[in-house]
């Protein structure tokens, strides 16, 4: 099939490839980019591990075509950290033990981020309506949910 | 879990998408969200030799308000009907049902006119769609045309769309200020597909009885139905708790073929498809209240 050229920003850099059609975003960052915080579990949209923030909005990797991604600014987990300072939403991860395993924290600290952006004071309920579409195999939602709270506390503090 | 091999197009104008359509046949299929149609790419339910996708065709996407209509373009992002004031002020209904369907990530992608063309039986557009006798303004070789909801979804999957034509905008047609709406639905989790749903419009008379029901079911049939037996026990009807059971009780009538699968038999459907009935007309009622 031929293949499809595509300019796309991951974490602020500018990268150029030729894609094959059928290859996922998610495919396209942990192969091509070798960016491989982004995780699969399902790989056809139920699980949400493979969340990455596309233009700040949370999306699935999996269910976008590389060759969709054309012009857009991708943020993945590797992108959040800066100058090796967590993102204060890792950080809160980090404090309140919202990882066991650690596969589904990329797609869950996305997301996050994303709700956060546009809703700095969201309440229990509003963070896990934006939680429901990602799944802890851990069953760790009480602290993941916890978690996202004090990152909401220590963003509105400035700190 | 990876797609099979298939050609990529990126028409830039809505006649461009329809020659490709037409050039490639019907093992072309277009690429709205992509948010069902990749999944089924994945599990290789679907296997288009090319994928036409309308993501860059300019003027798909605007919501405006025409004559007491709102018309929605067919590539509209759910997450912008959730939260776009227009619907909010004009069709609250649209709004409420858009943040039944999938979770966030699922929304900011998925569009309503995709969600019309792949008619999946538990999706929520179709329904409102079929509550507000919408129109889908459907595009071909051979111009363009406007088929109402009713005649629209035909089965599991299978609408009135011909192989290359495409679905550009609805229209939705704006309840009357003495309309109530409600939405109700359960599913096994939240964002899961409905195994059973309701819309409903009840338009209320100055003596406070009910001169317009409308009742859309989804979830329980090949294809979402009006509860007709349900709404015409309403009409002339007060709104009250005792008429909204009476009513719910008849909506069954309406599916003739029950959907049954191993998230939901048919008889669990068929059972609580009054209770979704009952909590959507009791939704309906309350907001009527307030206005």
């Amino acid at each position: 099939m031929e293949r499809v050229p595509i300019t796309v920003t991951v974490n602020g850099r500018r990268i150029s490839a030729v894609v094959e059609p059928r290859m996922t975003l998610a495919d396209f960052l942990r192969e091509e980019l070798g960016l491989t915080g982004t995780k699969l579990g399902c790989e056809h949209g139920v699980c949400g591990s493979c969340t990455v923030l596309w233009d700040g909005a949370a999306v699935r990797s999996c269910l976008v075509l590389a060759a969709q991604a054309d012009g857009a600014n991708i943020t993945t987990i590797e992108g959040l950290a800066t100058d090796g300072t967590l993102h204060p939403v890792q950080q809160a991860f980090w404090e309140a033990h919202a990882l066991q395993c650690g596969f589904c924290t990329p797609g869950m600290v996305l997301t996050a981020v994303a709700l956060l952006a546009e809703n700095p004071n969201p309440s229990e309920e509003e963070i896990r309506e934006a939680l429901s579409g990602n799944l802890c195999r851990c069953t760790g939602y009480q602290n993941i949910v916890r978690a996202v709270q004090l990152a909401a506390r220590h963003e509105r503090a400035g700190t | 879990m990876k797609p099979p091999a298939f050609a990529y197009e990126r028409p830039q104008s809505l006649n461009e998408a329809l020659e490709v359509l037409a050039r490639e046949g019907a093992e072309a299929r277009p690429l709205a969200g992509g948010q069902s149609l990749i999944p089924m790419l994945a599990l290789r339910l679907a296997r288009p030799t090319v994928l036409v996708d309308l993501g860059g065709i300019a003027g798909l996407d605007e919501l405006s308000l025409e004559d007491g209509t709102l018309v929605a373009g067919a590539m509209v992002r759910q997450r912008r009907l959730e939260r776009d004031p227009l619907v909010a002020q004009h069709l609250p209904l649209l709004a409420a049902a858009t943040r039944l369907v999938g979770h966030p990530a699922i929304r900011n992608r998925g569009t309503l006119g995709g969600s019309l063309a792949h008619a999946d039986p538990s999706a929520e557009y179709p329904a409102v769609a079929l509550a507000l006798e919408a129109e889908l303004v459907i595009r071909g070789p051979s111009g363009e045309r406007s088929v109402p909801a009713r005649e629209f979804f035909l089965g599991p999957f299978t609408t009135a769309l011909a192989d290359g034509e495409l679905l550009t905008a609805v229209r939705f047609p704006l309840p009357s200020a003495a309309t109530g709406w409600g939405i109700a639905e359960v599913a096994r989790r939240h964002g899961d597909f409905a195994l059973a749903g309701a819309v409903t419009l009840l338009e209320r008379a100055a003596d406070g009885t009910c001169v317009r029901a409308a009742i859309a079911l989804f979830g329980v049939a090949t294809r979402p139905v009006r509860a007709t037996a349900a709404e015409q026990a309403l009409v002339g009807q007060p709104l009250t708790v005792e008429t909204f059971r009476e009513a719910a009780a008849r909506a069954t009538e309406a599916i003739d073929e029950p959907l049954s699968d191993v998230h939901g038999s048919a008889a669990y459907r068929k059972q609580i498809v009054p209770v979704v009935v009952r909590r959507a007309l009791e939704a309906a009622a309350q907001r009527l209240q307030a206005t």
